[in-house]
């Protein structure tokens, strides 16, 4: 845990846009900075495919805000929806689909209308030096090669059946994998030839994969909505964090994961 | 003589047995009983079905021939390093199941060590075929056949054995006719074991065989599958799994403990 002992340091920070719509917050208490009110703690739910971005912002944060401690509880979005609606204490919330984002805006949680901050779309791995030579979406109605898809009833097989159905392609998949990290896995491990996963997949996976991407893939885009929430303990870190996410840097930072700007 | 259970037994036991079937009574209760015969009559159940029982029945066949011999020579032999031996042949027990995949990958995959060649030499790939079902489920399930028929082949007593050779019997006639009938109740249980192992199997076989409907997908994977998007229809696999293998098993040892009184007689 980080001590907030940089009060001081924090004065001369210009921060944009949390000074008039900030609540006051107790968690704040410890630095009682007028100048600096992103400090205490900031607890952010996200999906676990912003694992990576996420942690960097969070940190890139705490070094602009000494006095500042973000908690992040990184999981699936439908669990994340599921805590946050049975009462779990968060200041932001970013789900990695709108339908979850939905459950808990029903559910009157959020502060604000929610934004789409980013996107990510199905690309095609190939292991490296593509050995299958597969050009596009079209190769995986080749019956010769071996290819890996998700099952249609997890959301990145539901998506790969929307892209196939827009190009009018029949895919002829060898595997309908569990989830998106075990079609990856096959990929990394050269027992593929393709498989269709997300772009953001492909850019972690390093160099042992590589990405070809095609043009029905924008038939089937997951976009990633964001909020803070009403019952935001710490309601001006919450703010300082969307705005950080939202704004240059964090797009930036996105789209170097893979992700594409909304 | 006084069969009743001693309190210090019951007890224990009675908790044991609630702490197992508790689980089953959920899946019991919570199952769509209403719309029952539609989840069980929806494509793909019956072939994940029989693709199940099929691939754990030849994964147990696989574990006997290869097994029983394995478990001699752990039991009997005096192979040096037999310690070191029963170790590595029980580590499938302790890897999880998805590592066990991956590690099948290396060495019969497409890139791996034995699969490369056979690849590159004949075209020929397992991954992704029913084979890799069999190969995936008899990795896992073999070594409880193993650990169960060792026990037996230490339990049972040698010097029937030695009888026979001093009446002139080879050793692999010794074998086939005093050592496989004595150590038989306990190679069954270990087939039993292993044959449940295997109709249960969910982790290397999703690794190293895939799923696809009719070729690989067994009912674990349908459940597991369904569980995504059907809570409801993954617990009726489920029963239908359980209510399969528990007549199965209740058959089969009708059979053997009839047959194991009359040896006794």
């Amino acid at each position: 845990m980080r001590k907030p002992l940089g009060v001081l340091l924090a004065l001369p920070l210009v921060l944009a846009g949390c000074g008039g719509s900030s609540t006051d917050d107790g968690a704040a208490g410890a630095a009682s900075s007028s100048a600096d009110d992103v400090t205490g703690n900031l607890t952010v739910f996200a999906a676990a495919s912003l694992t990576g971005v996420f942690g960097d912002l969070g940190k890139q944060l705490e070094q602009e805000h000494p006095g500042l401690t973000v908690t992040f509880n990184f999981a699936g979005s439908q669990a994340l929806a599921t805590q946050l609606t049975q009462g779990a204490p968060a200041d932001v919330f970013a789900s990695a689909n709108q339908a979850q984002m939905d459950v808990v805006t029903k559910a009157g949680l959020p502060a604000a209308e929610p934004t789409t901050f980013t996107e990510n779309a199905l690309e095609i791995a190939v292991p490296k030096g593509n050995p299958g030579k597969v050009t596009g979406l079209a190769d995986f109605a080749k019956p010769d090669l071996t290819l890996a898809v998700c099952a249609p009833s997890v959301p990145c097989g539901a998506a790969a059946e929307q892209v196939f159905n827009a190009a009018g392609i029949t895919a002829q998949p060898d595997s309908e994998e569990e989830d998106v990290k075990a079609a990856l896995t096959k990929v990394q491990l050269g027992e593929v030839d393709a498989a269709l996963v997300y772009a953001t997949d492909v850019e972690a996976a390093g160099s042992d994969v590589e990405g070809i991407e095609f043009p029905e893939a924008g038939k089937a885009v997951n976009t990633y909505p964001i909020t803070t929430l009403e019952a935001a303990p710490n309601a001006a870190a919450a703010k300082a964090f969307v705005d950080l996410v939202e704004g240059p840097e964090g797009q930036q930072a996105l789209q170097a994961a893979g992700f594409r700007a909304p | 003589m006084n069969r009743r259970v001693p309190l210090p037994l019951l007890l224990p036991a009675a908790i044991g047995t609630v702490f197992l079937v508790l689980p089953l009574v959920g899946l019991v209760v919570r199952a769509p009983w209403s719309d029952l015969g539609s989840q069980l009559t929806a494509p793909g159940v019956g072939t994940a079905l029989r693709l199940s029982l099929v691939s754990a029945t030849l994964a147990t066949a696989v574990s006997l021939v290869l097994g029983v011999p394995l478990a001699w020579v752990l039991a009997r032999s005096t192979v040096p390093g037999r310690s070191v031996l029963r170790a590595l042949v029980t580590v499938p027990l302790v890897l999880p199941p998805v590592v066990g995949g991956v590690a099948l990958f290396l060495v019969l995959g497409r890139q791996g060590l034995v699969g490369h060649w056979l690849y590159t030499q004949f075209g020929f790939t397992l991954p992704f075929t029913t084979t890799a079902v069999v190969i995936a489920e008899t990795f896992v399930a073999m070594p409880f056949l193993v650990v169960s028929a060792e026990g037996a082949l230490r339990a049972a007593d040698a010097r029937f054995e030695d009888a026979a050779a001093t009446l002139g019997a080879d050793r692999w006639t010794t074998f086939r006719r005093v050592t496989l009938p004595m150590v038989a109740p306990g190679v069954a249980a270990g087939a039993v074991l292993c044959w449940a192992r295997a109709l249960g199997e969910f982790g290397a076989t999703i690794t190293f065989a895939g799923n696809f409907p009719g070729t690989t997908q067994t009912m674990p994977l349908a459940v597991y599958l369904a569980l995504q998007s059907d809570p409801e229809a993954a617990i009726v696999l489920s029963l239908v799994l359980l209510a399969v293998s528990l007549a199965t098993l209740l058959l089969l040892r009708e059979r053997w403990l009839g047959r194991s009184r009359v040896a006794a007689a």
